[in-house]
């Protein structure tokens, strides 16, 4: 089958975007997105739909199988892994490819997430003493661990700005594993900054939910972080 | 003064989590953030002999079990030491809130290949990821108290040593192409060197094995190469092979071939005793095997539809989203078809039972490092490798004052490139056919001569590093005239431990790739 490729290129931090067409031939529904990238850089006699030779495109990938969250990027129009989406999806063969919008662009579809590791030191995630399991706890300790770090949830946020003080989804499904495994006791201090940074800003409109590659459940986690961190229910 | 470690890994973590809680300070070196390393994948489990599941089980078994598992090759003292601390360290990732799963008893394990005895610990089949969330948000609270200071998108580009002593180390920012020296002692945890058989492996891509092509060509000892470690049951997607974690026959998945048109499971007659769960390089042989009969069809099977509903919720369910993600088949209700994958590399940087390379003042830890293993891994002790491997390193960089001062300042002509696709794959092609399970002399002496004709074009400095360090991986092979562990030969089919019970030691002198035999230390009563 024949795909067009749309990308939406930048040589560098500093450089204006543009588009760059190309048209190629894939046979295997099952390629995914992330395999026709490396597969389009293999390619030294690459050119785009205006005869142009196409430039390595930039891009992250390190697991390929949607575990560690590096190939995040909009995918016609949506924030998605690369290894995770396959060609058999685009059944009218149109691809477009563009660097997630929250975050600045370094190089192409390559962009700048500290600032998701920055809010994640703000609200002191980590377990000051040793972890208090439960049964319950195990569970949400579980899920919320999953969390790649791609950013996804934040694409779509509504209420995400870069910079801003609210933190969104990527922030508060991680703390709600420290919030399950802490001892009541010892919750003051995350309680305070996960108020500050994700109670009040989020609408719950749940548009992360439906976004994150990784299926977490976000309600979940939110509900039971809420709990415990707004309504103090197990606090004092 | 800062230590520096390069890789945030687990074995990277490790070692930072040590370093500071004894107060030192250290550079956090990463090619990207630790959620984007490969130890975000393992799945199965990490090893410890807990006793928690009623098998009386103990260290003794767990060292036994590896030293046998890795044909004993490995350093009798350190492997006593990794598993002597096991059981410490799995309480340890406990206590930093891994959700294990708990019974009376304490932290409750699986089956594990190689393992007579239930000794893996794990969270479903995400073992990796879990570990891994829990360490980077420990070492979180020493990054805002100034003790670690990550470069998280950082590449380690040059290394600085004279008279076989270290100074520093030059990295360079990914994304501006700034490098900075950093003085001071250095941990190595860079992952395997999945880069060498590029696309072909269960591993990571950022692990391209540019950084140990380097340190070979600066003089930096490497040892046993050759064992290269097939895991058994890997399946072609797009762009790499996927693991189904030996966790699957721990629960119960047994392998199966069409012998004559009926299912024949040859792991099962062939071992009664530990059946599916024999150590990886048994069983990848014997698949090769089976396969190759002539009453045989080409293809194993890994049949998991016996494994119950339960299972597949409470300790499987990533390994299943994965297969009908991937492979398009529920494993749940079909056997899925299996072949042997690359998936680790027991050889690497030279390190004695310290973690100290032949360079004072830089060790090395974890998949990079070679240690533990011997001629074949255990399923289940490359995360417990990594976790102690980091702290061992860590310790003895703490215990040691041996670093060269420096004067240095950034030397910007030292970024050598990245080796492009092409020749990656061309490299990658090479090692592949030369160094398949069983291997035979011509194809290694072809590889030999294809990879010198390589060396013959014109190449950058890194694209020439790749060659060198592929072709000491091909003469390592070469070299070793027998068979053993992940190392088999059709042209010399035993075990020779009067000539080969030792470490195949390789290194860069004079320009030239020189290889010794090194013998394994005797075990220390
Ligand atoms: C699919 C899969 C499943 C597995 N399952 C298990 C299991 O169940 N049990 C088990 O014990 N083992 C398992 N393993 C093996 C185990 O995961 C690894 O061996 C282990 O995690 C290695 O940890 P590490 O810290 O040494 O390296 P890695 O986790 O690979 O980390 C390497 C680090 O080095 C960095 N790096 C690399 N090159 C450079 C450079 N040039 N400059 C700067 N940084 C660099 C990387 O970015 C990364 O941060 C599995 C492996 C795979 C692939
Ligand atoms: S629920 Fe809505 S507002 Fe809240 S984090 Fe998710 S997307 Fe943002
Ligand atoms: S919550 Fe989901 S979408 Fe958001 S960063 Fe984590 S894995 Fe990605
Ligand atoms: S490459 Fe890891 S999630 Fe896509």
């Amino acid at each position: 089958m024949i795909f067009h490729i749309e990308i939406l290129r930048q040589k560098n931090i500093a450089s204006d975007p543009y588009r760059q067409r190309m048209t190629v031939e894939a046979t295997d529904p099952k390629m995914t997105v992330a395999t026709l990238l490396k597969a389009l850089n293999a390619d030294p006699e690459l050119k785009d739909d205006s005869g142009n030779r196409v430039d390595e495109i930039k891009w992250e990938c390190s697991c390929l199988q949607k575990k560690c969250g590096a190939c995040a990027m909009r995918i016609n129009g949506k924030p998605r892994l690369a290894c995770d989406v396959k060609l058999g999806e685009f059944k009218k063969g149109e691809i477009v490819l563009e660097p997630l919008r929250k975050f600045p662009v370094i190089a192409d579809l390559i962009v700048d997430r500290s600032v998701m590791l920055d809010n994640l030191k703000a609200i002191t995630l980590w377990l000051e003493k040793e972890a208090n399991h439960t049964k319950k706890g195990e569970d949400i300790a579980y899920e919320a661990s999953r969390c790649l770090q791609c950013g996804c949830c934040l694409e779509v946020c509504p209420n995400y700005l870069s910079g801003d003080s609210f933190f969104s989804a990527a922030a508060f499904v991680p703390a709600a594993r420290i919030l399950s495994e802490l001892p009541k006791k010892e919750q003051a201090q995350i309680i305070g900054n996960y108020k500050s940074h994700v109670y009040q800003g989020c609408g719950k409109s749940l548009s992360c939910r439906d976004i994150c590659p990784a299926q977490i459940d976000i309600e979940q986690m939110l509900v039971n972080s809420n709990a415990v961190a707004v309504w103090k229910r197990y606090f004092k | 003064m800062r230590f520096n470690i390069i890789g945030a890994g687990l074995a990277g973590l490790s070692a930072a989590l040590t370093l500071a809680q004894a107060g030192e300070k250290c550079n956090l070196i990463s090619y990207a953030p630790s959620e984007r390393a490969q130890s975000v994948m393992a799945e199965g489990g990490i090893n410890a002999a807990l006793d928690t599941m009623g098998e009386y089980d103990t260290v003794e078994e767990h060292y036994e079990d590896t030293m046998k598992g890795g044909v004993y090759l490995a350093d009798p003292n350190a492997v006593w030491e990794l598993c002597s601390h096991a059981p410490e360290i799995v309480r340890e990732l406990d206590r930093l809130g891994v959700p294990f799963s708990h019974n009376e008893k304490g932290i409750v394990e699986r089956s594990f290949g190689g393992q007579k005895k239930k000794r893996t610990a794990y969270v479903k089949s995400s073992t990796g990821k879990m570990l891994m969330t829990a360490m980077i948000d420990a070492v979180r609270k020493y990054e805002v108290q100034g003790l670690v200071t990550r470069y998280p998108r950082h590449q380690l580009i040059d290394i600085s040593i004279k008279d076989n002593m270290l100074s520093g180390v030059t990295i360079q920012d990914r994304f501006t192409s700034e490098p900075t020296f950093l003085h001071g002692k250095t941990i190595l945890a860079l992952g395997g060197m999945a880069g060498l058989f590029d696309g072909m492996t269960t591993g990571s891509a950022h692990n391209t094995s540019d950084a140990q092509a380097m340190l070979f060509e600066k003089g930096v000892e490497f040892a046993n190469l050759e064992f290269v470690q097939y895991h058994p049951t890997t399946i072609g997607i797009s762009g790499k092979r996927l693991l189904i974690s030996e966790a699957a026959r721990g629960e119960g998945g047994r392998l199966f071939v069409r012998r004559n048109g009926e299912p024949w499971y040859f792991m099962e007659e062939k071992y009664p005793e530990l059946k599916n769960l024999m150590p990886r390089d048994v069983v990848s042989a014997e698949m090769v095997n089976v396969t190759a009969r002539g009453d045989c069809e080409g293809q194993v099977y890994l049949d998991m539809t016996g494994i119950e509903k339960k299972v597949w919720q409470t300790r499987l369910s990533d390994l299943r989203d994965q297969c009908m993600h991937y492979v398009d088949i529920d494993p749940v209700r079909y056997p899925v078809p299996v072949a042997p994958g690359i998936h680790y590399f027991m050889g690497g940087v030279y390190v004695d039972e310290h973690h100290r390379t032949n360079i004072g003042g830089l060790y090395a830890a974890g998949e990079c490092a070679c240690q533990y293993h011997g001629a074949n891994r255990l399923g289940g002790n490359s995360l417990l490798g990594a976790i102690y491997g980091g702290k061992v390193a860590a310790e003895s960089a703490m215990n040691s004052t041996e670093l060269r001062e420096s004067n240095e300042s950034v030397k910007n002509d030292v970024y050598s490139g990245d080796v492009p696709p092409i020749l990656a794959k061309k490299i990658s092609t090479i090692l592949y056919r030369s160094l398949p399970i069983i291997r035979s002399e011509q194809d290694m002496l072809t590889a030999k001569t294809e990879l010198g004709s390589l060396l013959a074009n014109p190449h950058s400095i890194a694209e020439h590093r790749r060659i060198i360090l592929a072709l000491a991986m091909v003469e390592s092979a070469l070299n070793r005239k027998e068979s053993r562990g992940a190392h088999k030969r059709e042209d010399f089919p035993e075990r020779d431990d009067e000539h080969f019970r030792k470490l195949s030691i390789v290194q860069m002198q004079d320009g030239a790739i020189r290889h010794t035999l090194r013998e394994i230390p005797e075990r220390r009563s």
